[in-house]
């Protein structure tokens, strides 16, 4: 059988986003995020899809988009998190501290030491893995609820926070540590451009690849012409976003500064842009690990099972209570991870850094299409639903909606979505 | 006919199981032969799926032995039993409803690439040859077993313990859930697994089934074994009173 064969005979001729093979709810999603950014544009006069806009968007999304990806696993087994806020905090005073005080008492480090703020990370990831851990254990093998475990977790992490910094604010951050905040690190144009070409390659492969392997098994492939609309948009999707990240150019007062301090004077019509945020970068590599981890491993096929079945998961010879643990784990290492990102944006640590975090990771995971009696959810919805719920907030910011308005505009959305989640399951049956 | 000489496949040997107090088998003994299926009868609560579940391994023995082709076999849990080719299909029939039939087959077991990843091409290949010996009419492999019908659900469960080379097969009321059809293909199918030499151990609350079925019936009451007949020298009625008044067939009493 070759490529050029399509579909096998037999097959019924089928409509043309069936032959596409895209995920309707996929594009349910993607539909309402282009509604919302088109309805804002208009009512800003076209300033909500300017390339400093989408800048911004991106950034602010990060922290919360790290967080739901993991809060897709914990609500596919059934269970749920409402301390990642709180454990954010943690996280965020631990390597603050670390940065600022701990390791220079300790080891003698000093200020602005190259290691200072690698230690620092490695050590917030610890305490958000381990603090997961725990609350794993305490989920899935005292069976207390994880409802229960992680509302204490909620009071408890905050307020640990709070006395591990005796209640002030710390900072300045290490300036290597704040290149993961956003603005502070970017990669400029010409390396924002090799990623996004590496990106382009490596999904086109992998679309390849697919196909190659189904082939190779005689199934049923969709027809060539399909492949390459797929590829086509998949490909004007990455370098498209690169285009616009790129189109954000520096202000000329922020780079002539630049170049003041390394004691030189900016040529004559000198410009920069800023490009792909570090902090975006991680977003899309924890986005691809996450999606791996959920299609392609034990780990992720056992979570899922686990979520649909749980009787099942056990009696095939799966340890759910491991399982949970790993789960949680996992959980708590990306809230550490976002709590990188959010306290390097903000340059420094402060005691409400994460405060209702948890909502708005929760929320965006269930926009996304996690349902929360378990068993379904994927890494790309959650992560569109952080996008989506974001865009809104900006947006209505935008326009000059004060913020309890915004609120009660977001909660609204939420409960809005998940009813159209449960109307589309039910007219598909799944 | 099963020729009962040699060595039993298995040997349930004087099980006994309590939950807090309550003795839910006890003292109990069963056997298995290659190429027979034993049915377990009895109420709800006698005692028949957990006695089975201890074979399976999700529930631990108080006191008792098992013996596999004569060697004692330690089961703690469901891997174990998997080591001893026991393979159970429950009545819940223990399959995630938003997986895929071949991510069920293959649950816990997974076939993985090289580096470690589930290969799921693989897998669905497998999965398409099995199922089109034991049930050549299945076809909808990409879609969640919950939009399969019952017996479709029923032989991705067998299909599962076929698979991985049963050679004890436990079968909690396979065909509770099914139409005539379908209960007639489940039939079909025990009969093709006897011929392969598997033992089965077939818990059903139909007398009529299990005179159909099997080879052999124990009856279980209040935990207590009342008797093992072959099926052929009993009536239905003959096992309805094992069943109910816990009472021996006259004509067997030795």
């Amino acid at each position: 059988m070759t490529d050029t064969t399509g579909a096998p005979a037999g097959v019924p001729k089928r409509g043309f986003l069936k032959s596409l093979e895209i995920d309707t709810r996929l594009l349910g999603m993607i539909g309402a995020f282009v509604v919302v950014a088109v309805v804002f544009n208009l009512l800003t006069d076209g300033r909500f899809l300017t390339p400093r806009n989408v800048f911004n968007l991106t950034i602010q999304t990060v922290s919360v988009a790290i967080m739901a990806t993991g809060m897709v696993f914990i609500i596919v087994t059934r269970h749920i998190d409402l301390s990642v806020g709180s454990l954010l905090a943690t996280c965020s005073a631990v390597m603050a501290m670390l940065q600022t005080r701990w390791l220079l008492d300790w080891f003698g480090l000093d200020l602005g030491a190259a290691s200072l703020p690698w230690l620092a990370i490695l050590g917030g990831l610890l305490v958000g893995a381990a603090i997961g851990a725990f609350q794993g254990w305490l989920v899935g093998y005292l069976t207390i609820p994880a409802f229960i475990v992680t509302l204490g977790g909620l009071l408890i992490w905050r307020n640990v926070a709070w006395h591990l910094t005796n209640g002030q604010t710390i900072g300045p951050l290490d300036e290597t540590f704040q290149l993961f905040g956003g603005i502070q690190g970017t990669l400029g144009t010409f390396w924002s451009w090799i990623v996004g070409l590496v990106a382009t390659v490596a999904a086109l492969a992998a679309l390849w690849n697919a196909r190659r392997t189904k082939v190779a098994h005689g199934f049923a492939v969709k027809p060539l012409w399909a492949e390459y609309v797929v590829a086509g948009i998949v490909a004007a999707g990455i370098l498209g976003f690169i285009w616009v990240l790129t189109s954000y150019e520096i202000p000329s007062r922020v780079l002539s500064r630049q170049f003041e301090a390394r004691g030189e004077t900016m040529p004559e019509g000198f410009t920069a842009s800023y490009g792909l945020p570090i902090s975006v970068l991680l977003l899309i590599a924890v986005a691809i690990v996450m999606t791996v981890i959920a299609q392609r491993t034990r780990l992720g096929r056992y979570i899922f099972a686990t979520g649909g079945n749980p009787d099942a998961a056990e009696l095939s010879g799966i340890n759910t209570r491991m399982l949970t643990v790993k789960v949680f784990a996992l959980m708590g290492f990306l809230a550490a991870l976002s709590a990188v990102v959010a306290s390097a944006r903000l340059s420094f640590h402060s005691n409400d850094i994460g405060t209702l975090d948890e909502l708005r990771v929760i929320a965006a995971a269930v926009i996304g299409g996690t349902a929360l009696s378990g068993g379904i959810g994927t890494i790309y919805g959650a992560i569109l639903g952080a996008l989506i719920m974001q865009s809104l907030q900006s947006g209505m910011a935008m326009v000059g909606v004060d913020a309890p308005y915004q609120n009660i505009v977001v909660g609204a959305v939420l409960v809005l979505a998940v009813f159209v989640d449960i109307l589309y399951r039910r007219r598909t049956g799944d | 006919m099963t020729t009962q000489t040699g060595t039993p496949l298995v040997e349930m040997d004087d099980i006994s199981v309590s939950f807090g107090g309550i003795h839910a088998v006890d003292h109990v003994s069963v056997d298995l032969y290659p190429g027979e299926v034993v049915g377990l009868l009895g109420h709800n609560g006698a005692g028949k799926s957990t006695l089975i579940k201890v074979l399976s391994g999700a529930y631990q023995m108080d006191s008792g032995e098992i013996r596999i082709n004569g060697k004692k076999a330690t089961i703690h849990n469901p891997r174990d039993a998997r080591k001893y080719n026991v393979e159970t299909i429950y009545q819940t029939l223990a399959l995630a409803d938003n997986l895929d039939a071949s991510a069920n087959l293959f649950l816990g077991r997974e076939l993985v690439t090289p580096f470690g990843m589930v290969d799921d091409a693989r897998m669905e290949a497998e999965t398409r040859k099995i199922m089109h010996r034991l049930n050549p009419n299945f076809q909808k492999f990409s879609a969640p077993v919950s939009a399969l019908s019952g017996g479709q659900r029923q032989s991705v469960a067998i299909a599962r313990a076929v698979y991985f080379n049963a050679k004890i097969l436990i079968m909690d009321e396979p065909t509770a859930a099914l139409g005539p059809q379908e209960t007639q293909m489940v039939a079909e199918l025990i009969q093709e697994l006897k011929k392969d030499g598997l033992g089965i151990f077939l818990i059903d609350h139909d007398v009529r089934a299990v005179k159909e079925l099997c080879d052999r019936a124990a009856v279980m009451k209040n935990g207590k074994l009342v008797g093992v007949v072959k099926v052929d020298e009993v009536s239905e009625d003959d096992l309805l009173a094992m069943i109910i008044l816990g009472k021996r067939p006259e004509h067997l009493a030795a």
